[in-house]
């Protein structure tokens, strides 16, 4: 495992490149075969609406996979992940049209801990609004 | 109605093994845009010191939520799996899954609670590989929600 960042260099505060993803229906579609996750409330506005949705909504999961690109992007090395956990707040609705909705990723070094390894926090947004909560992550480092 | 809280601790058999193919974690990558070598060329993969192609974070979730369906319907437990919602989702991994594993789950009732109506389950995952070796545990948080009034 060789992560390309240093435990060393890092300190509290030290903020990860944000990024932005961006998620259709398309998307939406590909994850479910990709994850086995099925359910209609993830591709069939007719069904999220009944059972009390504004529209299609994204996978908790889909989200969670995209906010930890900001971490393995900056170590080098996904499998430098040692521990990764969130708190699903709020549904990321995807619009039927061609630009869908994005996510906003940003992560900031929120504790350095033993072992070369940190706590990384991470938020992730969507529409204005705060859809993972409690949004941690620990990594190894170099 | 609220859960029966004897069901606390209560450990399912282990799944039969899954195993893990490059091409299912090249498809996996590719549905959350993720173009990291290590998840498709295994000599990146190597040069980071992996035996093999690993797979992202969260793609061990498939796999255990797969396995968690032994307790959400379990017919015993009795959860209204139509008001389930996914409220937290944790992993402790001792190593990344790659490909060539092959893994088996063991989900254990960690706990339940009822909230306003919402019945709370915990269930953790145990994933072991085929040595007997412990890669991740996955912690999945299940909210039922309160069925409406009248």
């Amino acid at each position: 495992m060789t992560a390309k960042i240093s435990y060393d260099d890092v300190e509290v505060g030290t903020e990860l490149p944000a990024q932005t993803f961006g998620v259709t229906r398309a998307t939406l579609v590909q994850y479910a075969g990709a994850s086995g996750d099925f359910n209609p409330i993830h591709w069939n506005e007719k069904f999220a609406k009944e059972v009390g949705l504004p529209d299609v909504i994204a996978h908790g999961m889909f989200t969670m996979a995209e906010a930890i690109r900001v971490v393995t992007d900056w170590t080098g090395d996904p499998g430098s992940i040692v521990e990764y956990g969130v708190r699903f707040t709020k549904p990321v609705v995807v619009p039927n049209d061609a630009e869908g909705a994005t996510i906003e990723v940003s992560a900031k070094v929120g504790a350095k801990l033993d072992d070369n390894t940190v706590r990384v926090d991470l938020t992730a947004m969507s529409a204005g609004q705060k859809v993972l909560g409690m949004s941690r992550a620990v990594v190894r480092l170099a | 109605m609220a859960l029966d809280q004897s069901f606390v601790g209560r450990t399912y058999p282990p799944t039969d093994p899954y195993e893990v193919g490059r091409e299912k974690i090249r498809e996996f990558a590719e549905a959350v845009g993720d173009a990291h070598p290590a998840y498709t060329d295994p000599e990146a993969a190597k040069a980071l010191g992996h035996p093999d192609v690993i797979a992202p974070p969260t793609f061990v979730f498939s796999i255990t939520f797969k396995a968690a369906g032994q307790v959400v319907q379990d017919p015993q437990l009795g959860l209204d799996y139509s008001r389930v919602v996914h409220g937290d989702q944790k992993f402790a991994h001792k190593r990344p899954v790659r490909a060539g594993d092959r893994l088996t789950v063991t989900s254990t009732i960690e706990t339940i609670k009822s909230l306003a109506g919402n019945d709370i389950l915990d269930i953790r995952g145990e994933v072991h590989d085929e040595a007997g070796e412990h890669v991740v545990t996955a912690w999945t948080k299940l909210v039922a929600r309160a069925a409406e009034e009248g």
